[in-house]
Parts: structure tokens; sequence; C-alpha cells
């Protein structure tokens, strides 16, 4: 009875919600629609956690090895799936596939890392992407042969691997993550997400102005890719979006596994406790400012790690990349999918990147017009050029109509609840 | 000191030994001043090893800010209190709860997402000291530790009487079984002193019934007790001596029959001048 289940769930609880299924299902009342909706969208998910512990091993490990597919075109081939014809729900017709599935996995990386931050300890970081500056621009500094650490200052002898410069990416991105969070952790909500935007505001635009190592506008090109030859001795890293996918999967594989790991222990209860009411932790002994600055250094690491693979792959660093908007995307792909639950935060990585591109392509496959001429004027009304407007409306509506994410933990689900009719009471 | 260390005498009334034993907290001299608003006025008291000591005095009177100065939620403006001979005030609010110091709340104030299991797991995880690092990787004495407050959740709420519900969520939970959660997840930070801020509120006769037994028994695990109770046939039925306070101030201080007797404490509550009792 107490063991625990894949979500960090008791299975008292699973058990609750089973009984409580067929209950309903015996009334004569018909179920609303609402609830049938709702139903119908947990089916998956009751499914799963209802499969013995082996099959659902089974099951993840199939979806692995689908997601591993996903970016190969003769899969799809394979499957029989017409290309760039009207029938195709998942390819995106505009980009490479490949590509938009790696800049997915990139967001859901740092989706992950925001996760621990805002949807576990609930703290509001608006300034994220500049851990992520930071790991990048490290990578980026220690790899390139243009780099000004050597040839300006000759700090370094010649470019260091990728390899190498990963863990100072990742160790210098969770030291500014605890610089900043060192003064900043003791303000709350409001006025912390203001400071963390500031933060990243500075890093963008210190990247931007100055010149004697960052080389502002114009950036750090010949950042190095990450290692490994394929068996005829071309660079398996190059053009090429598959292997950067594969290779931020397997990353995204093994964090799910370290962050499950500690939001089931006393860190994550710590976190949640926090979260929930500061004052009554810090009493019942939680060193409330040490685990809100873990959180902090656990997602700046992770930022920082995102930064660092992207840089890999991008071979290029400049102050271009570390706009707001990537802060508030990444924000957007936590709330979508589900603060507080990890697999909500890949999902919401995943949609905010793949809908927009995915949109690109709808244009095409709908034989919408690209643009409308009112009185002599032509407008660019091509779902391309919209996308990101159309992006904004799905976000607020689902924002309207579950403002829990669309994969929430049940946890925080019931708090988002709980709060909405403690207003409509006005308690 | 020899006279500290010798067992207490079999006989007599609880309040008889207090008296001799070793202080465990002195709030010494305390004023805690919120701007104009004097709400702690030179406040002294001690409380023993093992004893059960009642706070009380009407609405207003002081009793949770003391509280609240004892458990590092406000610094006293002026006085110290020390706790085993060392100062406390000013310490940070977990440290205090570290050094064995538990207290629950006059509105429950769990955390009301968690199972029942896990609020108490939180209290026990107050003494553990694997973190992040350790948790990541599960390394052994991380998941001893686990191991350990789990157990010790179990027995805990076991103790209280409220093992059947332990995995609903806190906030299901009814208003008694909330109440004695408290009173476990804060047994559970292992305190040597532990504060009860009217933990009888809301309860029937029985259910206080089962409290003063619980308040008991927890002090006869060795853990001294504070409590806040309005219920006046509680406080004179479980404790050793009472503490009454009125409008900040110390009026009484003694066993429950003297405090019973004191005209000042009537005329507290009755609100009859001093002069005229």
């Amino acid at each position: 009875m107490t063991e625990l289940n894949d979500r960090g769930e008791t299975l008292v609880e699973l058990d609750k919600t089973d009984k409580r299924a067929p209950a309903r299902r015996s009334d004569d009342k018909k179920p609303g629609v609402r609830a049938r909706v709702r139903s119908a969208w947990g089916a998956p998910g009751r499914w799963f956690n209802g499969l013995p512990r082996p099959a659902r091993w089974a099951v993840g490990v199939l979806g692995v090895v689908l997601l591993y597919l996903l970016p190969n075109k003769w899969f799809y081939e394979y499957l029989g799936i017409p290309l760039g014809s009207l029938y195709i729900p998942l390819y995106t017709t505009k980009t490479d596939m490949a590509g938009v599935l790696f800049y997915s996995s990139w967001i859901i990386l740092l989706a992950l890392g925001l996760n621990i931050v805002v949807g576990y300890a609930g703290l509001l970081d608006l300034g994220f992407f500049g851990f992520f500056a930071v790991g990048a621009y490290t990578v980026a500094l220690l790899t390139s042969p243009e780099s000004k650490l050597l040839t300006e200052y000759n700090w370094l002898k010649s470019p260091w691997p990728w390899l190498a410069a990963m863990p100072l990416a990742i160790a210098f991105a969770m030291l500014s993550g605890v610089l900043l969070g060192w003064p900043t952790l003791r303000l709350r909500g409001d006025y912390l997400a203001i400071v963390t935007l500031g933060f990243a505001e500075m890093i963008r635009i210190v990247a931007k102005q100055q010149d004697w190592i960052l080389n502002g506008d114009r950036g750090i090109p010949e950042v190095a890719h990450p290692p490994g030859k394929n068996s005829d001795g071309t660079p398996i890293f190059l053009f090429d979006f598959r292997p950067y996918f594969w290779l931020v999967l397997t990353v995204i594989i093994m964090l799910v596994f370290l962050i499950r790991n500690l939001v089931r222990s006393r860190v994550g209860r710590a976190w949640v406790a926090i979260r929930e009411d500061e004052d009554a932790a810090e009493l019942m002994g939680v060193p409330v400012f040490r685990f809100k600055l873990w959180a902090f250094a656990m997602g700046a690491a992770i930022g920082g790690m995102s930064g660092g693979l992207w840089a890999g792959q991008a071979n290029f660093v400049n102050s271009g990349t570390f706009s707001l908007e990537n802060s508030i995307l990444v924000l957007a792909a936590v709330l979508l999918g589900g603060a507080g639950n990890i697999a909500g935060a890949i999902l919401g990585g995943f949609l905010v990147i793949y809908i927009p591109d995915w949109l690109r392509s709808v244009g095409d496959v709908f034989g919408l017009p690209e643009s409308i001429t009112v009185g002599g004027n032509t407008y660019d009304i091509s779902v391309t050029s919209l996308r990101y407007a159309v992006f904004g409306v799905v976000l607020i509506v689902v924002m309207i109509f579950r403002p829990q994410g669309l994969w929430p933990n049940r946890r925080r689900a019931a708090e988002i609840e709980h709060r909405k009719k403690e207003m409509v009471v006005g308690g | 000191m020899d006279d500290e260390l010798q067992p207490p005498p079999e006989t007599g009334p609880p309040s008889e030994y207090a008296r001799d034993r070793v202080p465990l907290l002195e709030v010494d001299n305390v004023t805690l001043r919120f701007g104009g608003v004097v709400a702690l006025n030179q406040v002294n008291f001690t409380l023993y090893e093992h004893e059960i000591l009642g706070l009380i005095g009407p609405n207003g009177a002081g009793k949770t800010t003391c509280f609240n100065a004892m458990t590092g939620v406000y610094t006293p403006t002026e006085g110290a209190i020390r706790f085993r001979g060392g100062n406390i005030s000013g310490l940070l609010r977990h440290k205090i709860t570290k050094l064995g110091i538990a207290r629950t709340f006059q509105n429950i104030r769990l955390f009301p997402e968690m199972t029942a299991l896990e609020n108490v797991q939180v209290g026990a995880d107050a003494h553990h000291r694997t973190s992040v690092p350790s948790a990541l990787l599960r390394l052994p004495r991380h998941w001893q530790e686990e191991k350990d407050g789990r157990e010790l959740a179990d027995h805990l709420l076991e103790f209280v009487g409220i093992a059947d519900r332990m995995h609903e969520l806190s906030r299901n939970l009814p208003y008694g079984y909330q109440r004695r959660l408290e009173i476990a997840r804060a047994l559970a930070t292992k305190p040597t002193l532990l504060c009860l801020d009217e933990p009888a509120a809301g309860f029937n006769p029985a259910e206080k019934e089962d409290l003063l037994q619980l308040i008991r028994r927890i002090r006869d695990t060795g853990v001294t007790v504070l409590l806040i109770e309005h219920d006046m046939r509680l406080v004179m039925g479980v404790t050793d001596r009472i503490v009454v306070l009125e409008f900040g101030r110390k009026i009484a201080d003694g066993t429950p029959a003297e405090v019973g007797a004191d005209p000042k404490v009537h005329a507290a509550y009755l609100g009859v001048p001093v002069d005229a009792a």
C-alpha cells in the first residue's frame, strides 16, 4: 500500500481515484461534458499507471525508442506516411523535422531546469535565460579558436574540446545561480521575478555592449562541436540536426531520473513545503533559504548545460539569442505543460517549439492564402508570419480553460483549484 | 548541582518536583514592541524540564506573541530567551527548531497538498544531514535517512492516532485529525520542548479528553510541553504549573490551584477591577 508509483505518488491515492471512477459510472446521471473530457484526458495516464511494473518499463522503453526514431525521414516513409501531403499530422514540412526536434529538446532541457525553480520550489524566475547565456558563452570562449582568451590574452594555449568545456559551463552557470540567488532569494514572489528579469537583461546587454572578451554583437564563431566520428571518418556532429537531437534526448533522459530522485527525497518535500507555506516550513526546521538556493543552483546548472549544448550545435554565439522572449518562452513551456511535473515540462517544451513550426506547414497543407490585398495595400497573412500570434492565442485559451497546464502535477493542480475557490469565497 | 542529577521523587504532585529541576527555557525580561504597541512587557518565566506549563490569559494577552518570540518568528525588543542556557533570541527559525523547540499553530498551518505522512516527514527531515548531492545519486546514507524518517513518521502518526489516514492529503483530513497531525509533525523534529498553541480549539469534550491523554503521553516520553489553551478545565487538568498573561504582562505564576485562587486572575478573566476583587 505504501509503494510509490512512477510519478512519486502513493498508490493509495490512485486506488481512490480508481474507486471513484466506477462509482460515477454506476450513477444514473450522465456525466457532464467537462467531466467526460477530463476523464478521457486522464485515461492514458490511468492505463499506464494500472500496468504492472515491468510492463510500464517496456512501454517507457518503447516510447523512448520512438523518440529516437522521430527525426528520421525514412521512419515516416517506412510507415507509409506521405510527406508533404495533406495527411501528415506530425512531420513539419517548412522546416527540417530534425531541427524542430532539436530545438524542442533544447527548450525541454531548459523547461526541466526552470520547472525545478518555478514548479517545485515556487520561485518565479523570469531571467532563466541568463544562465543559458552563461553556459553558452563559457563553451564558446573556451572552445573557439577565435576566442579572445586565445588571440589576445593568451590565457589558453589552444582551444579546448567541447566535452572538456561542458563541466565548466555547468559549473559557471551554477555559480552564477548561487551568486544571483544569494542576495535575491530573500525576496518573494513578484519582487524576485523583477530581480531575475533584471539579471537576464543585464547579461544580454553586457554581452551586446562590451567588446573586450565577448565580442559584442559580432559574437564568437567557430565554437567546437561535440566529439565523435562516424565509421567513415566524418564527424558525427556537424550540420545534421539528428545527432544533436539524440545527444540532448539522452541528456534529458538521464536528467529525468536524477530530478525524480531529487523530488522524491527530502529535497522535493522541502521545496513543496516552501511553496505551500514558507513560514510553517521554516518553523518545522526546513532551511528555507538553503533549499531555495539549491533549487536556483540546480535550475541554473541545467540552464548552463542547455546553453553549452546549444553552442555546440550553433557553432556561433552572440547576444542575439539571449533575448527576453526566450526566457518567457521557457516559462510559457513550463506553465503550458504543467508546473511541478517533469512530464508536463517535457510536453510544454515540445509544444512551444513544435506548434509554431507545425503551423508553418499548415498553410501549405490547407492551401491558405499567403497575403491579402485591401485597398491597394498588401498584408502578409501567411500562417508562417502569424504563427506566434496563433500560438499566443493557443496559450491564452489553454491558460483560461486549464490554468494548471496540460499535464499538471496532481498536487499542484489541486492547489490552483483551491486558490480559485478561495477567491470566489473571498477568503 | 548534585540535587539536579537526582531522580525526581516518586510521590507528590508533579509540580512539587518540577520546581527543583533543571530549567529548560528561561524567558528573561522579554519586551516586544510593534511600533507603539507593547505586545509583551517585561515577561519573565521559566520552564523546567519534563513539566507541562500552561500559558493562559484573555484574548490579546500576548500568548501567541510569546510563542512567536520563543520560536524565532519575532526577535524580542528587549530581554533574552534562553534555551538550555544559551540565548536563542535572534537565531534563525529553523535553527531554533533544530535546537529542540517545536510548535503547532493556532490556525492550522499544515502543508495542505501534502499527505499526512509527507507532512510528518518534513518535520523528520529537520535533523537529516544529507542534501541535494546525495539525494540526486541516492547514496546509501541518504537512503538510510529517508528510511529512518519514514519509520519515525509512521511511529508518530500511530502515536497521535491518525495512522489510518496517513496517505490522504492533509487538507482532506477531518479537523481533529489535522490538529493531531500538527502535533505529530512537530514531534517529528525531535523536540525537547513542544509548544502547543490552542490544540483543543473546536474540540468536543471527548476529543478534549483524548488530547489531554495525548499531552500526558508526550510528556512521558521526556518532552516538555508548553500549552496555550482557553479551556480552563483542560488547563487545570493537565498542567503542572500555569503562567497567566494579561495585556502583555505576567500577572500570575504558580500551580493550577494557586493560580485558580488568585484574585488577579479572576479579575483578568471576569473583568473585575483588581482593587475591587
